[in-house]
């Protein structure tokens, strides 16, 4: 092998493997990994399985809440919510017909959400303002009429 | 080899080709539709919507354009360097159940009853017409292996002690990289949704369609990078006198891609709930893995041009670009697309970083993204090398090159706008997929909405480029048929190590790769099908 192209290939793979040592630590001490919520729900009866059933904003502690959302087609519900600034929210989103997504723009809150199946994703909103929550997986001809806003006061 | 058999040769080859230009030509077009309605500048009527029209621009371009070409290219190659009289009854099968398959969905997609946009994610239920003809396209290129595989077998048996030629290499291992990846696509399809959607079952595992789906989507972005890596290592050398790096490499980076393309899927469903974060890290090693072939490729391409300069008397980075043939079409075209991927590269590492995708998933990030890969470096090499190579087939000469260099300049100058303006626009939050990103009025939606006019000025400055391309392509047609050029393909650097044969055993390195694939899938699918999952039955929503 050329000396040149020896220099290049343990440059770039020194890259790769300082990249990944920096996602592996990020992920290991500081818990920053993807929503990988393994749960499953039957989607025929979403509608009487708590707590999809009544679903909202629940408050957990001084500064901690869960949020049960049921992303259907074509629309979130619920499709508001209001929380206070420093609030930790962690959501639980599940859908009764089709592949939807949950995403709020300018939080790391960003994942899909599978009928069959419950996903999950924890933010603590800081900064107060209204939040758009929207559907960023296609799912029909009314997708983009599926958003939502989020009150931080 | 006499002229009138390479002549019956030609046509099997244009018939992909201008197939792969008429699909680009359309999806183009449709795609010019989508940035416009989504910038708010036209509205769609509700026979001809956005999604429909998405579908279509997905399925035509990422599938069709590239399927087709490389298809032509691969078998052009292989036939050129194993000359001999043979029959093309297989070819022309291949190409003709491809474009049966082709036919089928497209007109499901086109009669509004495939909606399902290019990943046909279930439980969106399209007309079993569109999974049956996307199935048929997949077997269609099957076909074509079968043919490159019997011609390299054919070479084995009839000339003992001959190497297999670096392009028939590169095309017989892309092709089987390309079979093992769609074995995944072919069980989504005849396992679960050709059942389902002809109602013979009355559900669908969803988690196990998407994770088999994307075990087939990332290969099949590394088969068209294939396609165009066969272009840069063995005929862009000739443009500017030199010659390919080094064999044994090129035969090393095939067979890497080969076995690193499969096992990453996951990283394009590091957001999905069913899939323990402990797979997604491992599919976040192997796809890091799969970036080093490209890091090779960087330096063999770079290397060839410095080596080919200094060979003509020119020193220096910049005396060196400059000395480049700059002015043929048929090089800038991929030399355009090689800068623009320096950008796809990166933005992919960013992608497969695990959490990081958490920020652009799903958003006009990805969409940027994939114009900088496919739409860019492949598309830019097909088109580009259609100037070298169709001339040829048709025995004739190119008609207007300055026009085709001013079709290379536009395409470049129209993606790096609208790549650009999606990136941004994504890391702002814009979703992908999506008709109206203005969601009537939101601030938050107002702060992307000007990168989403920006990619509507690169689409139509895209949109002019490929009418370019079509008028030069028109003009040659028109030419007379006079000139037979000879099809030839560069050679390496004299080399001190001869290659090992070892790199020649592609089956081998096939089992290897199957392992490798098995590896990485048999834990989450293992723990997919123990979770039990309740079926989905499916529906269509649009």
């Amino acid at each position: 092998m050329h000396r040149a192209e020896r220099r290049w290939l343990q440059a770039g793979i020194a890259t790769l493997i300082a990249f990944l040592a920096l996602i592996g630590v990020a992920a290991l001490h500081d818990d920053i990994v993807p929503p990988s919520h393994v749960e499953t729900i039957d989607p025929t009866r979403v509608a009487e399985t708590p707590p999809f059933d009544k679903p909202g904003l629940r408050q957990t502690g001084p500064h901690s809440y869960e949020a049960y959302i049921v992303a259907h087609i074509f629309s979130f519900d619920p499709a508001h919510l209001t929380v206070p600034a420093g609030a930790r929210v962690t959501f639980y989103a599940t859908s009764p017909d089709v592949v939807h997504g949950f995403f709020i723009p300018g939080t790391a809150v960003n994942m899909m959400v599978v009928p069959g199946w419950v996903s999950s994703a924890t933010h603590t909103f800081r900064r107060a303002g209204t939040y758009l929550m929207l559907c960023n997986e296609y799912c029909g001809a009314g997708h983009h009429f599926m958003y939502g806003a989020i009150d931080v006061r | 080899m006499n002229e009138q058999s390479e002549a019956r040769e030609n046509r099997l080859v244009l018939a992909h080709l201008f197939l792969a230009m008429a699909a680009l030509t359309v999806g183009a077009a449709l795609g010019l539709l989508q940035a416009l309605s989504r910038a708010g500048w036209m509205s769609l009527p509700r026979w001809f919507d956005y999604y429909r029209i998405l579908t279509a621009h997905g399925v035509l371009n990422a599938l069709v354009f590239t399927t087709f070409f490389i298809c032509g290219l691969a078998t052009l190659m292989t036939y050129r360097a194993i000359p001999r009289s043979r029959s093309l009854v297989v070819g022309w099968l291949a190409f003709w159940v491809m474009l049966l398959g082709t036919v089928m969905a497209a007109h499901a997609i086109l009669s509004g009853k495939a909606s399902v946009l290019y990943t046909f994610y279930a439980p969106l239920k399209a007309s079993p017409l569109f999974y049956i003809g996307t199935t048929l396209l997949v077997v269609g290129t099957w076909i074509v292996l079968a043919d490159l595989a019997g011609n390299a077998l054919w070479l084995s048996r009839n000339r003992p002690g001959e190497r297999l030629p670096l392009v028939v290499h590169g095309s017989v291992t892309t092709f089987v990289m390309w079979f093992i990846a769609t074995l995944g696509v072919a069980a989504e399809m005849l396992f679960f949704l050709i059942p389902w959607s002809l109602g013979w079952t009355p559900t669908v595992n969803v988690m196990l369609t998407r994770i088999l789906f994307w075990y087939f989507g990332h290969p099949l972005v590394y088969f068209w990078i294939m396609g165009a890596y066969l272009v840069w290592y063995n005929i862009l050398p000739q443009f500017y006198h030199g010659r390919i790096f080094s064999d044994a490499l090129t035969r090393l980076v095939f067979l890497l891609l080969l076995l690193l393309s499969t096992p990453v899927g996951l990283h394009h469903e590091f957001l999905e709930p069913g899939i323990a974060a402990g797979w997604k890290w491992l599919h976040t090693m192997t796809t890091y893995g799969v970036v080093i072939p490209s890091i090779m490729t960087a330096f063999a391409v770079f290397a060839s041009f410095e080596m080919a300069a200094r060979r003509a008397g020119v020193r220096g980075l910049f005396r060196t670009i400059a000395w480049l043939p700059w002015t043929n079409p048929a090089f800038a075209g991929p030399a355009f697309g090689m800068i623009l991927f320096i950008f796809g590269g990166l933005g992919g590492v960013v992608n497969a970083s695990y959490a990081m995708d958490t920020l652009v998933h799903n958003t006009m990030w990805i969409v940027g993204h994939f114009h900088v890969t496919v739409g860019a470096p492949v598309a830019l090499t097909f088109l580009g090398i259609s100037y070298w190579m169709i001339p040829r087939l048709l025995g004739t000469t190119l008609w207007a090159p300055k026009l085709a260099l001013a079709q290379t300049w536009t395409w470049f100058v129209g993606m790096g706008i609208m790549s650009t303006a999606m990136h941004w626009a994504g890391l702002l939050g814009s979703p992908r997929r999506t008709d109206n990103v203005a969601y009537f009025g939101s601030t938050v939606a107002a702060a992307w909405m000007p990168q989403v006019h920006w990619a509507a000025i690169g689409g139509i400055i895209l949109l002019l480029s490929m009418l370019l391309f079509v008028i030069v392509m028109v003009g040659t047609l028109r030419m007379p048929r006079t000139q037979s050029q000879p099809m030839t393909f560069a050679s390496p650097e004299e080399e001190a190590m001869a290659p090992a044969p070892v790199l020649d055993h592609i089956g081998r390195w096939a089992a290897v790769a199957i392992a490798l694939a098995l590896l990485a899938y048999a834990g989450p699918i293992h723990e997919l099908l123990e979770a039990h999952a309740y079926g989905a039955a499916g529906m269509r929503t649009w």
